[in-house]
């Protein structure tokens, strides 16, 4: 087993992606996210990559684009405001049918809105980051362990879908420092038969794309893309429970706000109240499936998010009518504290008691 | 829960109080713990007053951010006045009462006040008044074994500064001491 080190969220991202074989990274600095870059540029080099800060957010996502066509990995990332700068690049990536890795951690939004932490972009990663019809896989890593964890695993499954996937972290998974174990690096990263490394006259062409003016042909496209999603909902949904078994109350929370939420549910359970946390890790694919378990016991359910109610509409897509769905938040880069959120599962536990 | 210490670290940017809350985490690393630290990194940290929350514990820990410390090290006064109220019953604060007016109004806490700041500088340490702080609060709550804090300056100081390795150890020293 590896030593464990002591390290920032940011600066895991940044030495798992090489770890994973990543390249290629392209940035543009902007708190709290900005550790991942300067990592970069300091290590990167030294790995035998390139480590490029573009002239702008817009510039950095092309030019992932470009070294994904040419068959390398390749990861960008940004903070909320440079996320919204990248979308129009992510959708042709998605387009091209290209494997990308982004990474969003979080601020308080919207605008420049402020530098602390905040989740309030769960809506764009899940549902709309950029035109057209397409989805990516978004992790929601809880730990800096996590953080580790699925940057390798956002790689392999980019590749193995020709999807971005987005890591989405916030500015106190960014910041803080915890124990965490690192992987060796990868020798190799798996074929790429269809990237643009120059045909040699031994093959057909390889083009990359994402115009299509044959209308018929750019609808069979998206059914063919729909379907590899299709397998992307059965084989990739991933969820933790922490005390779910028995639970009257299921809190729902993701990420930072999972770490304060399971100080509360442990607060709720010495208090006689039978509380779980039911954490989503991937918020697309969302974990329905082990969600609607938990439907047959649960009489309450409240999700916790740092923003002004955005999960919940997941939660409430799996739960329906059966128990009350409520919503408690903070928005702005404000953290809700252990207490708050106790108050409202205590509440919550009398309403559905009665 | 019984083990588990949450400490604030408070006072002015440039303190190095978010490395004196690195080595604690370090001695919480070396013992095999769960550990987590957390800086705050808004615009106070550009000269106005900086934080840092640092648990250690038996058990996986929740929020990181803590809002109800076990134990506090304070190096100004409006660091004392913006945390004294949370700190739990019972709880341990350390103070350089070099850079403070006003001692804690709290009786159902234990309060520490050296002057670490003006001892640190007799003893010819100065700006290492941070780790005569977590010296003081080691020889109080004992959070792990004496050479494991020792062992945890010794990974935390960088090793391009590897020459500030033995002044820190004073200053621990020092602290213990006071």
């Amino acid at each position: 087993m590896a030593e464990k080190v002591l390290m920032k969220g940011n600066e895991v991202l940044a030495e798992s992606a090489m770890r994973a074989g990543c390249k290629f990274f392209f940035g543009y600095p902007i708190t709290p996210q900005t550790e991942l870059s300067a990592y970069m540029a300091k290590r990167m080099p030294k790995c035998g990559g390139t480590f490029l800060q573009a002239e702008s957010e817009i510039a950095a996502i092309n030019m992932v684009y470009g070294a994904s066509a040419a068959g390398a990995r390749a990861m960008t990332s940004s903070s909320s405001p440079g996320i919204s700068l990248k979308s129009e690049g992510v959708s042709y990536i998605a387009g091209a049918d290209l494997p990308a890795v982004i990474i969003n951690v979080m601020r308080g939004g919207p605008g420049l809105g402020s530098i602390q932490p905040s989740q309030s972009d769960y809506w764009q990663a899940t549902r709309a980051l950029g035109h057209g019809d397409f989805q990516m896989v978004v992790y929601a890593p809880s730990t800096v362990q996590e953080m580790a964890d699925y940057t390798y695993k956002a790689f392999d499954v980019a590749d193995e879908y020709r999807t971005p996937v987005m890591i989405l972290a916030d500015g106190m998974l960014g910041q803080m420092m915890e124990p965490v174990e690192l992987r060796d690096p990868i020798e190799e990263i798996p074929e790429r038969p269809w990237a643009t490394t120059g045909h040699n006259n031994e093959r057909e062409h390889n083009i990359v794309n994402s115009l299509y003016l044959d209308a018929d042909l750019l609808d069979q496209m998206n059914h063919e893309r729909y379907k590899r999603y299709e397998k992307i909902i059965a084989t990739e949904q991933a969820s933790e429970e922490f005390l779910c078994d028995d639970a009257d109350i299921i809190v729902v929370a993701f990420g930072a706000a999972a770490r304060i939420a399971r100080n509360s549910v442990r607060a709720a359970r010495e208090q006689g109240i039978k509380a779980g946390l039911f954490r989503p890790i991937t918020l697309w694919p969302y974990p329905t499936e082990a969600l609607e378990k938990t439907v047959a016991h649960a009489k309450g359910y409240l999700s916790v998010e740092m923003n002004m109610g955005q999960m919940v509409e997941d939660v409430r897509l799996v739960v329906g009518n059966r128990a009350p769905v409520d919503f408690y938040g903070r928005a702005g880069g404000v953290i809700p504290t252990p207490a708050e959120v106790l108050d409202k599962i205590v509440a919550l536990n009398e309403k559905v008691g009665e | 829960m019984s083990n588990e210490m949450r400490l604030i670290l408070a006072g002015f940017g440039g303190q190095g109080l978010l490395f004196g809350g690195k080595v604690i985490a370090y001695a919480g690393l070396i013992d095999d713990r769960e550990v987590s630290w957390l800086p705050s990194y808004g615009p106070e940290m550009r000269g106005g007053t900086a934080n840092c929350s640092v648990t250690l514990s038996d058990e996986p820990i929740g929020s990181p951010l803590i809002t109800d410390p076990t134990a506090l090290i304070i190096m100004n006064q409006p660091s004392l006045d913006k945390f004294e109220d949370a700190i739990v019953p019972g709880g341990v604060i350390v103070i350089d009462s070099a850079l403070t007016n006003n001692a804690p109004t709290r009786t159902d806490v234990e309060s520490f006040m050296i002057p670490a700041t003006s001892a640190a500088e007799e003893a010819g340490l100065a700006g290492l008044a941070n780790i005569v702080c977590v010296g003081k609060l080691w020889s109080e709550l004992a959070f792990c074994k004496r050479e494991t804090l020792d062992a945890a300056i010794r990974k935390a100081v960088p090793a391009r500064k590897a020459a500030l390795v033995d002044k820190n150890l004073e200053a621990l020293e020092l602290g213990i001491g006071l």
